[in-house]
């Protein structure tokens, strides 16, 4: 029995971090159908700039705001620089420039930081909590608390605020939104420097865990991507029970299976969600009007 | 300006930019940036160091180093098109590099063709078994890295074993390894897991090799994992101590485990890690504290194995065109294999004509991290 408890709390570790990340996905996929494969970039930023503001003596809290505003200040300028100038494109090609922009950041970071791997020290600690003869480590639990409250407040700002409503409606339709009165290219900026923003705290909350290097994100991005995909795109509930169950599912796998099909056996999972849901878990059904 | 005008200058510019022609084109092929950077990143400044010193104080035999280095990224397919690149164009008379298995395996048919000697700085034990006529290798294998720590946890009275490795290149191949010498060297592996080279959590396979009795716990990875299996085999309150590959031999490493979590670890590893606690007779003491202080005022980083392995490269070169008294590349690959008591940061370097490595287990000293440092175990 402790080793299930011991193989669900690393599952819930993993899984946590997954589902952050996924959550930096939803924001720009619900104002664009735009899938940014430069989220896992915005993780790596948040965790590197903290790292070296840290190590430059700046206390830990102070560096981490910096990561994060300064990363979102990142994410708008790529909007501004390489998404807003090829606005008519179709929306393959801005994914394929959101894939233009990772390699681009990728090769920036290894040049103004170093190519070495970093970590800074937990929040609370190395003391690992002891629960019914498995451990957790206070980190992860200041992950999963990230990862919820994210979740909420995003929920909050979809469901209860007119800005949220103005990002779903230039999703749905540009034109109407911008014929309602919606300035869709703020709106654009708006979702780019808070997906940037998540996507930063991601990296500060998980770098003690994950350790950090100039070329994280394409791993993480990578994962989240598919924990966005199983909980259904652009909803943020299911990007944070994807992520969660994308953990599990690889924890048990390691424990139970054997580690050599961890990744197999969770990407097998999901081919079969998305075969019997192609919506995934939580993604609303998508009709298209001819 | 007519075209032949255009040429002339162009011809003109060329031959000025160019090296003048006694220089010895020395080639590289290195994996600066890409998955192995932390590898290939001390190597180069390691040799452009190196080579700029060797210059200021006169070169080799009286001519100037001129260093041909690319970086292959960590591809072998890149590697490959350097390695002809380097030989058919720039016309070097020796390669140092091959930073990863890799890159180095793609590297050796097109040195081996046109028979330039070859340097390489990657970890298999493939690359000079069976022995190739003109390739050589300075670090040592990941066989006796395995053969060095069997030989520890037998001393302590360990026999059953747990192992945990990455599923990277590194990793696999001397998991590969260690199972393959562990019972000649008297232990039995009890647990064999695997992790990804990226994950951010091992409990699952150390509680399952807890589970198994294991009375010592070897995990064989370069990289973060590594430091994540250290981290986690604390939190677990394993009582079976954790061995490290060589693979991990620098001070990054105790960094990002944690100088708690990393207390008691002990790992394989070349002297140039401890180049202050050598005995002040030990022949290897001026070479390794001689790079170490150069490596570290001149980049401000704390100097690891990896760029040891490109320094030892390049003096073996250097001494062998020196003997050799000769730039042709037949004369430098005879002279490198006549290499004998030459003392590198890895240890020191015998080569014979079976014998491509020149390393024995005694060039490894067994480390104890204790209180974030290293020290060695007697």
């Amino acid at each position: 029995m402790p080793e299930l408890l011991q193989f669900l709390f690393s599952g819930l570790t993993v899984g946590a971090v997954y589902a952050l990340v996924a959550l930096g996905f939803t924001i720009i996929y619900n104002a664009s159908d735009v899938v940014n494969f430069a989220q896992g970039e915005f993780v790596m930023l948040g965790g590197m700039i903290t790292v070296f503001a840290h190590a430059a003596g700046l206390p830990l809290l102070l560096a981490a705001g910096i990561a994060i505003a300064a990363t979102a200040v990142i994410g708008v300028a790529l909007n501004k620089l390489a998404i807003e100038p090829a606005r008519g494109a179709p929306v393959v090609s801005l994914i394929i420039i959101t894939i233009g922009a990772s390699i681009f950041l990728r090769g920036v970071a290894s040049l103004v930081f170093d190519k070495q791997i970093h970590r800074f020290p937990a929040f609370s600690g190395d003391a690992p909590f002891r629960i019914g003869g498995a451990t957790i480590l206070p980190q992860s639990l200041w992950v999963i608390a990230g990862g919820v409250a994210v979740f909420i407040a995003l929920w909050l700002f979809f469901t209860r605020t007119l800005t949220g409503k103005a990002v779903l409606a230039t999703s749905n339709n540009r034109l109407a939104a911008q014929l309602v009165g919606i300035n869709t290219n703020w709106v654009m900026t708006l979702s780019f420097a808070l997906s940037a923003a998540i996507g930063a705290l991601a990296g500060v909350l998980a770098t003690p865990i994950t350790n950090t290097s100039y070329d994280v994100g394409i791993a993480l991005a990578l994962k989240g991507f598919a924990a966005a995909m199983l909980g259904g795109m652009g909803n943020p509930k299911g990007a944070l029970v994807g992520g969660i169950l994308l953990g599990i599912l690889e924890a048990l796998t390691a424990g139970y299976l054997s580690s050599q099909y961890k990744d197999a056996a969770a990407f097998i999972v999901i081919l079969l969600v998305l075969f019997i849901m192609p919506q995934g878990l939580f993604g609303a059904r998508q009709t298209e009007r001819v | 300006m007519t075209i032949r005008t255009l040429m002339s200058t162009a011809a003109a510019l060329t031959a000025l930019a160019g090296p003048a022609l006694a220089d010895i084109n020395i080639g590289a092929s290195i994996s600066e940036t890409g998955p192995a950077a932390f590898l290939g990143d001390p190597e180069a400044k390691t040799l452009r160091m190196e080579v700029e010193k060797i210059n200021a104080e006169g070169g080799i035999i009286g001519e100037p180093i001129n260093l041909i280095m690319y970086d292959d990224g960590g591809d072998p397919n890149k590697a490959r098109t350097f390695a002809t690149r380097l030989v058919e164009d720039d016309e070097v008379v020796a390669v140092i590099g091959g930073t990863t298995t890799g890159t180095t395996m793609a590297m050796v048919p097109v040195y081996e063709d046109a028979e330039i000697p070859f340097i390489s700085l990657a970890g298999a034990v493939e690359i000079i078994e069976p022995v190739k006529e003109f390739v050589f290798k300075t670090p040592h294998t990941d066989r006796m890295a395995c053969e060095k720590i069997f030989e520890d946890m037998a001393a302590r009275g360990f026999s059953r074993i747990g192992m945990i490795s990455g599923s990277d290149g590194f990793g696999k191949s001397m998991q590969a390894q260690c199972k393959d010498v562990a019972e000649a060297s008297g232990v039995e592996i009890v647990a064999d897991e695997v992790y990804g080279p990226q994950d951010a959590d091992m409990t699952p396979q150390l509680t399952n090799i807890k589970g198994s009795g294991a009375e010592a716990i070897l995990n064989s990875g370069m990289g973060q994992g590594p430091a994540v299996v250290t981290r986690n085999h604390t939190q677990l309150a394993i009582d079976a101590p954790l061995y490290q590959s060589h693979g991990v031999a620098s001070k990054q490493f105790i960094e990002l485990a944690g100088s708690e979590a990393a207390e008691g670890v002990r790992l394989p590893a070349a002297a140039l890690l401890v180049a202050d606690q050598l005995a002040e007779d030990d022949p290897q003491k001026p070479v390794v504290v001689g790079y170490r202080d150069g490596y570290e005022s001149e980049t401000g980083e704390d100097v690891s194995t990896f760029g040891g392995h490109a320094y030892d490269a390049l003096y073996i070169l250097k001494a062998a065109i020196e003997s050799a008294g000769s730039t042709e590349p037949a004369a430098i690959r005879d002279a490198i294999e006549a290499t004998s008591g030459f003392v590198g940061t890895a240890g020191e370097v015998n080569f014979s004509g079976d014998d491509h490595l020149g390393l024995t287990l005694d060039a490894f000293e067994m480390l104890e991290i204790k209180d974030g440092n290293w020290t060695i175990v007697e």
